[in-house]
């Protein structure tokens, strides 16, 4: 029964980390950016929501709805004068540049926030739970799995379905050939991390509702997205998921057995899935 | 004559006697070094700083010091610290160095102090860290020496163990414990033998120690079920602050719901226990030092509750328990330079702060007592330290209250241990 509990709960842990991933994923699927500032960028994301919450005193949730169009304009912006200037074809300079990104937001949140560990506060959701047979689940980590489960099933139809999802994935696979048919790839990225940002800014939501934020606490977080999106297979959402659940379940069971493993079995588990399928569980087949 | 050789010579005597000067003067200002986390994940220690200083260099004024302070911020970096501290004693040539908060802090430069022989006092660290944290081999007892110039003041793991143990009693449960200790220096320290499991056995407390995890996890549920399973109706632990939100938020949604839940380090701050909202009510930690505490600044003459105020109305924020200790190392440092036969000398300034027996406003400090153990007295003195409970207000704030006070019974209680739930 413990076994059981623990998947489900390691299930419930896996939603949060493949929201963590989703924007990164996105980015990199498109434009293969390896945005090492998302950790950072969701911390930012937190705070925005927090702003809101406390200049108007209205729920979180709400105040993360108003927080979407702020992080998109943020990243359409951040793509269009920042990383639009560093992308060619030497990866270098991009990482550099998302690198001193991290350094620059985690300085400047401390600066106009302070170092002062924050939440999101729900209210009295935060400790409530449903009971199914056996189990009781959290509320709040029952909305982070679902909203995981929205996200990657909304960004697929994004992809599969609308004009903008076909320059998305004819600009990931050609970007010279792709000018030919009228579209600006610089354009299509700005969209790009825009709606990354808006993923991002899910991801705070819960991170703020299940956890205190500080300005420091980004990279922590970007280690695990980044395992999800390697263990999902570059440029799959589907597989980003699948990533994070991997991770998820990996932990409750490595801290089942003992706390002191929890954090080494998802590690672990990254290793285990390259080991055995070294492009991801899900690769898209003409990388 | 005016020759080249006339000209030298008179050139090397100015010299020589200008260089002489300085010696000659003697009553040099005296310059303090004063080394804490001021940005960074530890800057909450730090809010008294701009404060405090102000405050001293005032006082000191009136009372004819002449001296000078050069604040350094450690950026929470132990290497940071120590360049700082190499900066201050070569660049600046302070006179004595102040320290505050963490052993990351306090450590690095103290080492370097003590090598290059200038005066330290420092505090906000508990003392085990600290004292054997500095030690060449910390596992070996018998290989620890006492240091010469470096003096520390706060209390140890053994006074916050005996302060939760003696809350606990004070009430009625079943006696079971669940505990919270991660795989860092203080989560090893609690878990280890000098910690908690023999104290707590010995006042008959069962423990259930889940095992030493990493800090900033993002799942607790099998230390939850593991205390579920043991029927613990007290908690307790020492994690970092999203650690201990994390913890909380889901043991309530997984329905473990103890009756005393004595948190170490992640509720010092007023900050993290109203991040909490709803759930913080009724937690209870450690307590150093509170505008209750029934002591006097020896370089202002205010009361705890007076300095609290001040710093309240200064800083536009609640007070914390490390306010008063900012203010207790610039009396000790403001003393010791009055009794100093030659404050400009190492070794004059150390036997003063050594020799040191001062009321402050967190109580009294002297080292060489008998309250610590014998290998680290010489540079360790004790203060108080009680048991406090959160409780929520009605707008949302919260009070800290001091429930319990066996470790210096002339600290005035403000209420008594409440259960949660």
């Amino acid at each position: 029964m413990i076994w059981l509990d623990t998947l489900v709960q390691g299930v419930l842990l896996g939603g949060l980390y493949a929201l963590f991933a989703a924007g990164l994923s996105l980015v990199f699927g498109i434009m293969r950016l390896v945005n090492l500032a998302h950790g950072d960028l969701i911390v930012l994301a937190a705070y925005v929501i927090l702003g809101i919450c406390s200049a108007t005193g209205m729920n979180p949730f709400i105040a993360a709805t108003l927080a979407l169009p702020v992080m998109f304009v943020f990243g359409w912006l951040l793509q269009t004068h920042l990383f639009n200037r560093v992308l060619g074809e030497d990866i270098l300079p991009p990482l550099l540049v998302t690198f001193g990104l991290s350094v620059v937001t985690q300085n400047l949140l401390l600066e106009f926030f302070s170092a002062d560990s924050r939440k999101l506060a729900m209210g009295a959701v935060e400790a409530q739970s449903v009971t199914l047979g056996p189990f009781t689940l959290g509320l709040i980590p029952l909305a982070t799995l679902g909203s995981a489960f929205a996200v990657i099933f909304a960004l697929n139809q994004l992809f599969y379905r609308t004009a903008l999802g076909r320059a998305f994935r004819a600009t990931s696979d050609d970007r010279v050939t792709v000018q030919l048919m009228g579209i600006y790839p610089q354009k299509v990225f700005a969209i790009a991390t825009g709606i990354a940002l808006m993923v991002a800014t899910l991801a705070a939501l819960y991170l703020g509702a299940r956890a205190n934020f500080d300005p420091t606490i980004g990279p922590a977080r970007l280690l695990y997205a980044f395992e999800a999106v390697i263990i999902g297979g570059l440029g799959s959402l589907w597989g980003t998921l699948a990533g994070g659940l991997v991770i998820g379940v990996a932990q409750a069971f490595g801290a089942a057995i003992n706390p002191e493993w929890q954090i080494l079995a998802g590690h672990l588990a990254f290793v285990a899935v390259l080991l055995v399928r070294p492009r991801g569980l899900f690769p898209r087949a003409n990388d | 004559m005016f020759t080249r050789r006339n000209l030298l010579k008179s050139g090397a005597a100015l010299a020589a006697s200008s260089f002489a000067l300085p010696a000659l003067g003697g009553n040099a200002k005296i310059r303090i070094g004063y080394v804490s986390p001021q940005s960074g994940p530890l800057s909450a220690f730090s809010e008294a700083d701009n404060f405090m200083v102000a405050q001293f260099l005032e006082v000191a004024k009136a009372q004819g010091l002449d001296v000078e302070v050069i604040v350094k911020d450690s950026q929470s970096n132990p290497n940071r610290a120590a360049e700082v501290a190499r900066e201050l004693i070569t660049r600046d040539q302070v006179n004595l160095i102040l320290v505050a908060s963490t052993p990351e802090t306090t450590n690095p430069v103290c080492t370097i102090a003590e090598a290059e022989e200038i005066p330290v006092i420092s505090s906000v660290a508990p003392w085990q860290p600290w004292f054997i944290g500095q030690q060449g081999n910390p596992s070996d007892p018998g290989s620890w020496q006492p240091f010469d110039y470096v003096y520390h003041f706060f209390w140890g793991l053994e006074d916050n163990i005996g302060a939760f143990l003696r809350m606990w009693d004070s009430v009625q449960t079943n006696r079971k414990v669940g505990a919270l200790w991660p795989n860092d220096g203080d989560g090893n320290a609690w878990a280890s033998e000098v910690g908690m499991p023999p104290a707590a056995a010995a006042a008959g407390f069962e423990l259930t120690d889940a095992g030493r995890y990493q800090n900033l996890t993002d799942d607790f549920s099998a230390q939850i079920n593991a205390f579920k399973r043991a029927e613990c109706e007290i908690m307790t632990g020492i994690p970092i602050p999203p650690d201990f939100t994390t913890f909380w938020t889901q043991a309530m949604q997984q329905g473990f719901n103890p009756k005393v839940v004595s948190i170490a380090k992640a509720l010092l701050f007023p900050e993290s226990v109203v991040a909490l909202g709803d759930l913080g009510h009724n937690l209870s930690c450690e307590l150093y030092w509170s505008p209750a505490f029934p002591y006097k600044s020896s370089l202002t003459g205010d009361s705890s509750a007076d300095l609290a105020g001040k710093f309240q109305e200064a800083a536009k924020r609640q007070w914390t328990q490390p306010v008063g200790f900012t203010h207790a190392l610039f009396e000790v440092a403001a003393d010791a330079l009055k009794r100093a036969e030659d404050p400009t000398d190492g070794d004059a300034l150390a036997e003063a702060i050594a020799a040191t027996r001062l009321d402050t406003v967190v109580g009294n400090i002297g080292w060489g007592k008998e309250n610590v153990p014998e290998f680290a007295r010489r540079n360790v003195a004790k203060t108080p330290l009680v048991g406090g409970q959160w409780r929520r207000k009605e707008d949302g704030s919260f009070d800290l209250v001091i429930v319990e006070n066996g470790n210096a019974p002339e600290i005035p209680l403000g209420g008594t241990l409440e259960l949660l739930a």
